[in-house]
């Protein structure tokens, strides 16, 4: 499950914030509220009526906008300020979208369900169980998972072209010195402004596969905790590393599955009195494990597996 | 460095162990020689002040069989004897209501309940229109704004440490949402779980001020003075705070669960009234000693030594350092106040709303907008900002729907961080 379409989506995610966090150093808190925007932007216009590439359309719009939005005031800030408007930003948008009643366009806390139809129209795997040994996947599982991997496989591409371009040379001089880059001339702003639109639009693409992969939204599930994990994903995977969301990624799920199945089975086989860890406890684990390992990970590795020590935001103000 | 905090975490976690076990203690606490009954008292909201309704008929049904019935005596109140623990139908008759007087809500007049053993469960029949709709609209402000000032006081008392070590570190803590639940879980396991010694709640919230204070010399000694040794820049230190509030907020919820449950004492209260405002007593408590102990913090800053060396390391930290002052020595002093303040918030907090384990995280936010508000940095920016904060967060559910209030406070902390980042008191240069 370490490479199944969670891992994929978080992966994707990752790329995203890797350009805004690990390559411009912007301290984008928000990440899930573009996730949010691109899952709402296909639901809603799929359900209304609208065709599948007009829903993908939309929310990749709908990200844009949002990173307009969200940058046109707040990239002037300190970082410490942007992180707190932008995961402020995030939950008023979370609030909104679940406010209205259950016939509204966002359906409220009931969220949306069959408009992932289309996609799985266009599934090229014939029904049946695709895997390789005690792992395996239905059709439409094989179908998310590609497709997800195939987005992720694009957009690293994407990125490592961007941040190899002169553009790229801009946004690493922007992290390291903003006052540097503006005095040889550089609109910091606008270079600013353009990685989080793009890092934003690429964490909707990853928002549509959750939402397609479960085939519902709903505003539980784009929490701020999602945007800590996507954090825990790129720092574990290496910030500015091209190959590091990919990475990190699939460390994480496999470390998040590994625990998760082994405390299971030691509570099962009793190893771990009930009085003190439950069943129902092994979701606070994960992400307990997720906080301690973003602290560790800041603290004694900020660099990841892959990074380069040189090239992490150490002191950036 | 992150072990002597695991370790502290471990023996946390090991302390409050009997949380738990307590997780059915909801209600009243077991009275092994009482019989089981359920109770309450009928009063006709629609008038101000509410009537109590005499005569008015309530049967307990068991599978069907009625096994017991009460009439309301002068002052409203019923009691059904019951024959023991079980699942149990108590039913209002509507014919028995004096005439021109009804229930609320016509399908509610009979309510589903489990009764444990030794437990008497209070029932609530709502009976006739809310007062509130007869408030005029002057009241209506009035008692929301009152109800503003009490959660403003609260967030005003649990942000001054949070707006504090920003001021002497340059720390922006993400985990001190953390630091708030710790004082409300605090207070619970020394009141109300089972597991716990049970003691009363008020001097549980006077220890609770003492274990906070620990708790923040922990965090201080533990992780963030050997960070600040590194020189570990800004963003490390802001990832690093989010990580351990992640950490700490999912440690609280295996202890204690994920449901919210209020403390034994003063749960239900009547309310009090005081001209047009009407509030439930420990509100007016908890606005009275809050806003003391903000006058206290002010008096302390402005009169004391160590207030007067706070308040120049906060402007200043090297030029404080190279008048002798010592510097680490007041950062740990801030830490503990500032940990004491927010535990006792959690648990003004926890009588008020109900004790969970992410009521610190659902508060953060909030303290932010205060502290940016008021500017961040300074103890009086906190104490206006929240107060401010706290204020429009009530108020506003007289224009908007109560769900959408927090997005309100939100937007506020937007756009205040956009229009005026240095803060309602805060000087413009210290905004880069």
């Amino acid at each position: 499950m370490a490479i199944g379409p969670l891992a994929a989506a978080y992966a994707l995610a990752g790329v995203g914030l890797n350009l805004q966090f690990g390559y411009t150093g912007l301290l984008n808190f928000g990440h899930v509220a573009f996730m949010l925007a691109g899952a709402y932007g296909t639901a809603i216009t799929v359900n209304e009526g609208g065709p599948l590439w007009l829903g993908l359309l939309v929310g990749v719009a709908a990200a844009v906008v949002l990173g307009l939005i969200f940058g046109l005031p707040t990239l002037r800030l300190r970082a410490d300020y942007l992180a707190i408007v932008t995961i402020a930003a995030a939950e008023v948008l979370r609030i909104v979208v679940a406010g209205p009643g259950e016939d509204s366009l966002t359906g409220g806390v009931f969220g949306i369900q069959r408009f992932a139809d289309g996609f799985f129209d266009l599934n090229p795997f014939p029904t049946g169980d695709y895997g390789i040994g005690r792992v395996s996947f239905t059709a439409r599982g094989m179908w998310v998972l590609t497709a997800a991997w195939l987005l992720v496989a694009v957009f690293t591409v994407v990125v490592a072209l961007l941040t190899r371009s002169p553009w790229g040379r801009v946004v690493r001089a922007i992290r390291e010195d903003e006052d540097a880059a503006r005095s040889l001339g550089k609109n910091v702003f606008a270079v600013k402004l353009q990685s989080l639109v793009i890092g934003g639009s690429v964490g909707a693409l990853a928002g549509m596969i959750l939402a397609f992969d479960r085939q519902s939204v709903r505003p539980g599930f784009f929490l701020p905790v999602i945007t800590f994990a996507v954090y825990t994903i790129v720092i574990l995977g290496g910030p500015a590393s091209r190959m590091g969301p990919i990475v990190g990624a699939i460390v994480y799920w496999f470390v998040i599955q590994f625990t998760e199945g082994f405390t299971r089975e030691a509570i099962g086989a009793g190893w771990i009195p009930e009085s003190i860890l439950g069943p129902e406890d092994v979701g606070a684990i994960r992400f307990a494990l997720v906080g301690l390992g973003l602290m560790l990970l800041m603290i004694f590795r900020p660099q990841g597996v892959l990074g380069k020590r040189q090239e992490v935001l150490i002191d950036a103000q | 460095m992150a072990l002597a905090l695991l370790a502290f975490s471990a023996a946390f976690a090991l302390s409050l162990s009997g949380l738990a076990v307590a997780q059915e203690d909801d209600t009243e606490t077991p009275q092994p020689d009482e019989p089981e009954s359920v109770r309450g008292r009928i009063r006709d909201k629609s008038k101000d002040p509410s009537r109590p309704l005499a005569g008015v008929e309530l049967t307990a049904e068991e599978d069907g069989g009625a096994v017991g019935e009460a009439v309301t005596d002068e002052e409203g109140e019923w009691e059904i004897v019951l024959p023991g623990p079980g699942t149990y139908t108590v039913t209002l008759d509507p014919d028995s209501l004096p005439d021109g007087v009804a229930l609320r809500d016509e399908d509610k007049n009979s309510i589903e309940v489990e009764i444990e053993e030794g437990r008497a469960k209070g029932l609530i029949f709502a009976v006739g229109a809310r007062t509130t709709i007869t408030q005029s609209t002057a009241d209506r402000l009035l008692n929301l704004t009152v109800k503003g000032i009490r959660l403003g006081a609260v967030i005003a008392l649990a942000s001054v440490g949070l707006s504090l070590v920003f001021g002497v570190t340059g720390l922006v803590n993400f985990a001190h949402g953390e630091i708030v639940s710790f004082g409300a879980l605090v207070a619970f396991f020394l009141s109300t779980s089972a597991g716990g010694p049970g003691i009363p709640l008020i001097p549980a919230a006077v220890l609770t001020l003492v274990v906070g204070g620990l708790f923040g010399w922990a965090l201080e000694m533990s992780l963030f003075r050997r960070l600040r040794r590194r020189k570990s820049g800004n963003v490390a230190l802001i990832v690093v705070s989010i990580g351990l509030g992640l950490f700490l907020r999912n440690v609280y919820l295996i202890i204690f669960g994920v449901r919210p449950r209020p403390y034994t004492q003063f749960t239900v209260q009547q309310n009090f009234d005081i001209g047009p405002i009407s509030l439930p007593a420990k509100d007016y408590v908890i606005i009275a000693v809050s806003l003391a102990l903000l006058v206290l913090v002010g008096v302390l800053l402005q009169a004391t030594r160590v207030g007067t060396a706070l308040r120049a390391v906060a402007d200043d930290r090297d030029l404080s350092e190279a008048s002798g002052i010592n510097v680490e020595r007041i950062i740990l002093v801030t830490w503990v106040a500032g940990s004491a303040l927010a535990g006792l918030g959690g648990v003004f907090q926890g009588l008020t709303d109900r004790v969970s384990y992410d009521m610190g995280f659902g508060l953060l936010l909030l303290m932010f907008a205060a502290v940016i508000l008021g500017g961040i940095g300074t103890a009086y920016g906190a104490m206006v900002g929240g107060l401010l904060i706290g204020v429009v967060t009530e108020v506003s559910t007289y224009w908007v729907e109560s769900k959408y209030k927090l997005a309100v406070a939100f937007s506020v902390l937007i756009l205040a961080v956009l229009l005026r980042p240095q803060g309602l008191l805060g000087r413009a240069e210290r905004v880069g």
